[in-house]
C-alpha cells in the first residue's frame, strides 16, 4: 500500500526532526515537572478528595498536550517546509503520519504524567489499574485525534499560540469529562466491566474525530 | 422576505407573547385561556413557551451555519461563507438568550442559576465553540482562507454535538427532563405533558421563532453582502 509507506515516512521524518533538536520533548518534560510541582506545592499538607485529584490529572495532561501537539504543523509553516511536503506526498499520508506521531508523543507524555502523579501524590491511589491505563491510552488517542486537525487549522492563522487551547477545549470537553469519570472509577476500585460505557464513548469519539478530520484535512492542507 | 410575511410574524409573535405572559396557570382550567398546572413546574411552566423555542432556533441557526460551511467547501463561493457567518452570529445571540432564560428558570425551579446540569453544560460548550469560531475568524486576514478554516472548524465542532445531546445526559445525572435519574424521561426528547391549548401556543411559538430567525437571517446576510461590497469599493479607490 502506497499510503501506508508514505505515512510511515512522514512519521519517521517527524521523529527524526524532533530528535535533532529535542526541543518539544525537553520543553514538555519541563512543563510536566513544573505543573506537577505547582500542584504539590498547592496541596501542601491538605488531603484533597480523590475527585479533585482525578480532575487535576487530566488538566495537566490537557495542557501539556496543548503546548506540545500544535508544534507539528506550526513548525512546518515556520520553517517554510510545508510547500515541499505538499509537493512530495498526498494530504492523507501527511495527516496519518502526523496523527500517529502526535499519538506517540502524547502517549509517552501522559504515561510519564500518570506515573509521576501516582508516585508523588500519595492521596491519589489507583485501585483498578486496568481501567486507569486503558483510560490513559484511549484518552491520549482521543486527544491526538482532535488536536491534529486543529493544529493544522491554527498553523494557518496569525496568532498561533493562544488560539490552540481556545479552539481545542470545547471540542475535547466530552472526552475530558469521560476520562475524569473513568479515572474516578479506577480510584474507587470498580471492576473493568463497569467502565465499558466510558471506553465506548472514548473509542467512538476518537473514531468520529479521525474520520471527519480525514475528510476535511484536504481543504486545510491545500489552502 | 415578503412584506405580508413580516407583518404576519409580528402579529403572530405579539399574540404568543401576550398568551404566554397573560394566560393564567390554574389547577383546574375553566376556559380556553387558562393553562392547567404541569406537576413540578406550576406557574413557572410559562417559560416553556419562550425558552424551548429559542433553544430550538439556536440549533437551527448553528445547523444552517454548518451546512453553508459544507457548501462553501464544495463550491468555494464566498457568498456561502457570508451566509454561514450570518447564521452563526444569530445563533450566538439566540444561544445567549436561551442560556439566560434557562438560568432564570433554573433559579426558580432548581434553586440556583447554574447547576452544571448536562444540558446547561452543553449550551455552555456551544457558547464556547462559537466564541472560539469568531476568535478564529478574527485571527485570519485572508478572506478565502478565513472562510475555509472556519468552515472546517464548524464541521469538526459539529460532529461532537451528538456527544453532548445523546451521550453526556446519559452518563451524568441531571435535572432536565430526559436525564439520567429522571424516571419519566425516556430520552433526549422530552415527552409533552402539556394541555392541548398550551401545546398549541407552544407549537405556534416554535413556528414563530423559527420564522423570526429566518427574517433576521435574511437581513443579516444582506447587511454582510453590502458591507463586503463597500469594503471592496473602498479598497480599490
Amino acid at each position: 500500500m502506497m499510503i501506508i509507506s508514505t505515512s510511515y515516512h512522514i512519521f519517521v521524518k517527524e521523529f527524526v526532526s524532533e530528535f535533532r533538536t529535542r526541543y518539544a520533548l525537553n520543553a514538555l518534560l519541563m512543563f510536566v515537572v513544573t505543573t506537577l510541582s505547582i500542584i504539590l506545592f498547592s496541596i501542601g499538607q491538605e488531603s484533597p478528595s480523590i475527585d479533585v485529584l482525578s480532575g487535576t490529572l487530566w488538566i495537566v495532561i490537557f495542557f501539556s498536550a496543548m503546548s506540545g501537539l500544535s508544534r507539528t504543523f506550526v513548525a512546518e509553516e515556520e520553517r517554510g517546509t510545508s510547500l515541499t511536503l505538499r509537493l512530495l506526498v498526498n494530504a492523507s499520508s501527511v495527516y496519518i503520519g502526523k496523527l500517529v506521531y502526535n499519538f506517540a508523543l502524547i502517549l509517552v507524555l501522559s504515561v510519564i504524567i500518570a506515573v509521576s502523579y501516582v508516585l508523588f501524590i500519595t492521596e491519589f491511589t489507583v485501585k483498578t489499574f486496568e481501567i486507569f491505563w486503558l483510560t490513559i491510552l484511549l484518552g491520549s488517542a482521543g486527544l491526538a485525534s482532535a488536536s491534529t486537525i486543529l493544529a493544522a487549522i491554527i498553523a494557518k492563522a496569525n496568532t498561533k499560540g493562544t488560539l490552540f487551547p481556545v479552539l481545542a477545549f470545547p471540542i475535547l470537553l466530552p472526552l475530558l469529562l469521560t476520562c475524569i469519570n473513568a479515572t474516578k472509577l479506577a480510584t474507587e476500585g470498580a471492576f473493568l466491566v463497569e467502565a465499558v460505557k466510558e471506553f465506548q464513548i472514548l473509542i467512538s469519539f476518537t473514531v468520529v474525530m479521525i474520520a471527519t478530520s480525514f475528510l476535511v484535512f484536504d481543504f486545510v492542507w491545500k489552502d | 422576505m415578503k412584506t405580508w410575511l413580516k407583518i404576519a410574524v409580528s402579529v403572530w409573535l405579539t399574540g404568543i407573547i401576550i398568551a404566554g405572559i397573560a394566560f393564567s396557570m390554574v389547577k383546574v382550567p375553566q376556559t380556553w385561556y387558562e393553562f392547567p398546572f404541569i406537576p413540578g413546574l406550576e406557574e413557572k411552566a410559562r417559560n416553556i413557551i419562550f425558552h424551548v423555542p429559542i433553544s430550538w432556533a439556536t440549533v437551527v441557526a448553528f445547523a444552517m451555519s454548518m451546512i453553508y460551511g459544507i457548501i462553501y467547501l464544495r463550491k468555494k463561493d464566498i457568498d456561502y461563507d457570508l451566509r454561514s457567518v450570518s447564521s452563526a452570529s444569530l445563533g450566538l445571540l439566540l444561544c445567549i438568550l436561551a442560556t439566560v432564560t434557562g438560568a432564570i428558570w433554573a433559579k426558580f425551579n432548581w434553586g440556583s442559576f447554574w447547576n452544571w446540569d448536562p444540558r446547561q453544560t452543553s449550551i455552555f460548550i456551544l457558547l464556547l465553540i462559537y466564541g472560539a469560531y469568531f476568535v478564529l475568524r478574527s485571527a485570519i486576514d485572508e478572506e478565502e482562507r478565513r472562510a475555509t478554516l472556519s468552515s472546517v472548524y464548524s464541521i469538526i465542532a459539529g460532529v461532537t454535538v451528538p456527544f453532548f445531546i445523546f451521550v453526556m445526559p446519559r452518563i451524568m445525572s441531571g435535572l432536565h427532563p430526559g436525564s439520567l435519574g429522571d424516571e419519566q424521561g425516556k430520552g433526549p426528547v422530552l415527552e409533552f405533558k402539556m394541555a392541548p391549548n398550551m401545546l398549541m401556543v407552544f407549537f405556534a411559538s416554535l413556528i414563530g421563532f423559527t420564522v423570526l430567525y429566518f427574517w433576521m437571517y435574511s437581513l443579516k446576510v444582506r447587511q454582510m453582502r453590502i458591507e463586503r461590497h463597500v469594503q471592496q469599493i473602498t479598497e480599490t479607490h
